[in-house]
């Protein structure tokens, strides 16, 4: 069956962040020209080379759930968006640099996506690949994005790179910069694109090749999380490779 | 001497409703989204405490608290102060949020938005054109403001009333069972996995064009075009045609979603009427639908007879316990006590009502851009709202303590606005019926459909 080779990525995070921006930049490595609310989910797909340059090198579809709405829903909306969290592989949150809430609020959205107990209804949707084992050991490669880089002024770019800090309590990020509107950040061979084809590969990893191993073994804080910084819209400005900072947290 | 005491416990009292505001938009309107900008926050804060000093004051007038002179005082300002706040303050700001979001004014932000405010105050000045208004200048601003208050007033009223009941009672609730909603889930994850499908394939294909180093795009240009005859443009034709069923197809599974969403909905209100809560709010449903169809009958007696009440609730009340039951008691202090708790309780409920209508408005249509204008606006609406519930509750008053208004605000033609709240009530019941008729009708026939 189809549904046994997808490979499941959720995005998740405040409406506004730019979650869309940045899958339409993952996927068709264009700059999303019009952006508007997300109702409901959408998905699109990228095509990944797995273990690239490598002799194993193998062509995988990616598929990115991009989730719309926020954390403070009805929940009548919270319990139709749990449909889509069913057998994820892999967690994309999203945040926005220039508004704190965004941050605070991944916690929320990790518990939502991670944590199936919140669903409020009992009615429980059942597909063949629904995997109750997935969700408890949290095996589950996650990674933080955040947007709109640029809209902060240089000055203050050290203390917003250091809040976010509070996401490196339980997990080691790294943190790399790029540009939604510039596609050439996510051009082969740039640091960031390392990272992320990495992420994607550990996905794949877990999806395929771990699943007979270690799936009874419980260690409740094993999440890896990768930071990519994504400044928005606005100034078409251009930064450096040499203006990347990685906080590192050993 | 009484006056600088008078006026201590009159700032004193706005300090504190200022503060409430502070934290209402901290806590619970803003509490989604980062403060930027303070000036915004302020503003509200200020409305907010500026009406509800109003009331404060309508309340002082009946308890005969504070001394008669100060009170008319404090009046006058406060109602200056309003005034300055909802004609010149608000609009500004909103004219100047809205020309901040716009990318290409950015240099001449504060022309634009004075414009913007002289468009308004044009517009504004015409609204009066219509309606019987006085010569003096001073009731100029306050009929106009209270003409777009008591419109929004009504229609509030008018959607509350009739929609009150139907939420509340379970009669109206269409019955929903669990297969009903794993059925549409069923549905929208295969829509979902179709939109993947198509989405794969024209994934591949731009892949293997992009390898072959075929032009993506559409080929323009005189030359392009007779390149486009010649090589076979058979990939990009494909593509084209696959985004537009995916188009459908993601069309398709935002209804479904939100099918579903209004599924879940009705089943948590089909549970949650079955609670003690819910079988009390069904038992008050019933009793606000014959309130509110009570109302509508008034209201339409009172436009087709033309007549205004004159007296208020209160003594009507007190000359019915007096002259029928035959209840002797001391008038003039039971008058006094009964209007300022009726008084209390429809300033409590309206202020309630009005903040909590506002907060859900504010979450459904706001987004980080326009969260500035959204709450500006909302300030302006709440601003508006309350200096003409301040008129239309002059009519829930005895007639001692109407004086102090009617001085305040000078000779405006209060029965007009009576009257003008009705037709709009009934506009706003009616259409509201209508509505809500409509909706009920079509959801049911959408679960049918296969």
């Amino acid at each position: 069956m189809a549904s046994l080779d997808r490979v499941k990525v959720l995005v998740l995070g405040d409406s506004g962040v730019g979650k869309s921006s940045l899958v339409h930049l993952l996927c068709q490595n264009q700059v999303l020209g019009n952006p508007s609310w997300t109702v409901g989910c959408s998905v699109d797909v990228r095509v990944h080379d797995y273990k690239e340059g490598t002799p194993e090198e193998k062509t995988y579809y990616i598929e990115l759930w991009d989730v719309g709405g926020s954390v403070g829903s009805a929940s009548s909306v919270k319990s139709t968006r749990a449909v889509f969290y069913n057998s994820v592989n892999g967690i994309i949150f999203v945040h926005d640099l220039t508004n704190k809430k965004s941050s605070q609020n991944l916690r929320r959205w990790s518990l939502e996506a991670l944590n199936r107990d919140l669903v409020p209804t009992g009615v429980l949707v059942t597909n063949g690949d629904y995997d109750q084992e997935q969700f408890a050991d949290n095996q589950i490669p996650l990674l933080v994005i955040g947007t709109k880089l640029d809209q902060i002024h240089e000055t203050k770019r050290h203390e917003v790179l250091t809040r976010t800090a509070f996401l490196a309590e339980d997990f080691n990020p790294e943190e790399i910069n790029l540009d939604c509107t510039n596609p050439r950040y996510l051009a082969a061979g740039s640091s960031n694109a390392v990272k992320l084809s990495r992420f994607f590969d550990k996905v794949i990893e877990k999806r395929y090749f771990l699943r007979e191993g270690n799936q009874m073994t419980l260690s409740p804080i094993c999440w890896e999380m990768f930071s990519i910084w994504i400044p928005g819209f606005p100034d078409r400005k251009r930064f450096g490779a040499g203006t990347l900072k990685s906080l590192h947290y050993d | 001497m009484s006056f600088l005491i008078d006026s201590s416990i009159m700032i004193t009292s706005q300090i504190l409703f200022f503060g409430f505001g502070w934290l209402f938009f901290m806590r619970q309107l803003f509490k989604d989204y980062e403060i930027r900008q303070y000036v915004v926050q302020v503003i509200f804060s200020v409305t907010f405490a500026f009406s509800c000093t109003m009331f404060e004051l309508i309340i002082f007038e009946i308890l005969g608290v504070l001394n008669s002179s100060s009170r008319y005082f404090h009046w006058k300002m406060n109602l200056c102060v309003i005034l300055l706040i909802l004609v010149f303050m608000v609009p500004f700001y909103i004219g100047y949020f809205i020309v901040s979001n716009i990318r290409l004014l950015h240099k001449q932000r504060l022309l634009f938005s004075c414009l913007l405010w002289l468009t308004f105050m044009y517009f504004f000045w015409k609204l009066g054109d219509p309606f019987p208004i006085l010569s003096p200048k001073h009731e100029q601003l306050i009929s106009r403001v209270g003409v777009i208050g008591v419109t929004l007033m009504a229609l509030l009223s008018g959607f509350g009333a009739v929609n009150c009941p139907y939420t509340y009672m379970s009669y109206f609730l269409r019955n929903v069972t669990d297969t009903d909603i794993l059925a549409l889930e069923r549905r929208l994850l295969q829509t979902m996995d179709m939109i993947i499908s198509k989405k794969k394939r024209m994934a591949m294909a731009r892949r293997t064009m992009f390898q072959k180093g075929e032009v993506h795009n559409k080929p323009s240009g005189f030359w392009g075009m007779i390149k486009s005859v010649t090589t076979s443009a058979s990939g990009s034709e494909n593509l084209t045609l696959i985004q537009q069923e995916v188009d459908a197809l993601e069309e398709l599974s935002r209804q479904l979603f939100l099918e579903t969403a209004d599924l879940y909905a009705t089943k948590e209100r089909i549970e949650y009427s079955k609670t003690f809560k819910g079988k009390y709010f069904n038992f008050l449903g019933y009793f606000f639908s014959i309130y509110c169809v009570w109302k509508i009958f008034m209201a339409t007696i009172n436009i087709v007879f033309d007549r205004v009440g004159k007296t208020d609730p209160v003594t009507r009340g007190i000359e019915i316990t007096v002259n029928y039951l035959g209840i002797q008691f001391d008038v003039k202090f039971w008058s006094q006590h009964i209007s300022f708790i009726l008084v209390g309780i429809i300033i409590v409920t309206s202020i309630r009502g009005l903040l909590i209508t506002l907060t859900k408005f504010f979450y459904a249509i706001s987004s980080s851009k326009s969260s500035n204008v959204i709450v500006l606006l909302l300030a302006q609406i709440m601003g508006m709202y309350f200096v003409s519930s301040v008129l239309l509750i002059r009519m829930s008053m005895p007639l001692e303590y109407r004086t102090i208004i009617t001085e305040v605000l000078g000779e405006l033609q209060f029965n007009f606005y009576h009257r003008w709240f009705d037709v709009i009530f009934l506009v706003s019941a009616l259409s509201s019926i209508l509505f809500l008729y409509l909706a009920h009708k079509q959801a049911p026939e959408k679960q049918m459909a296969p």
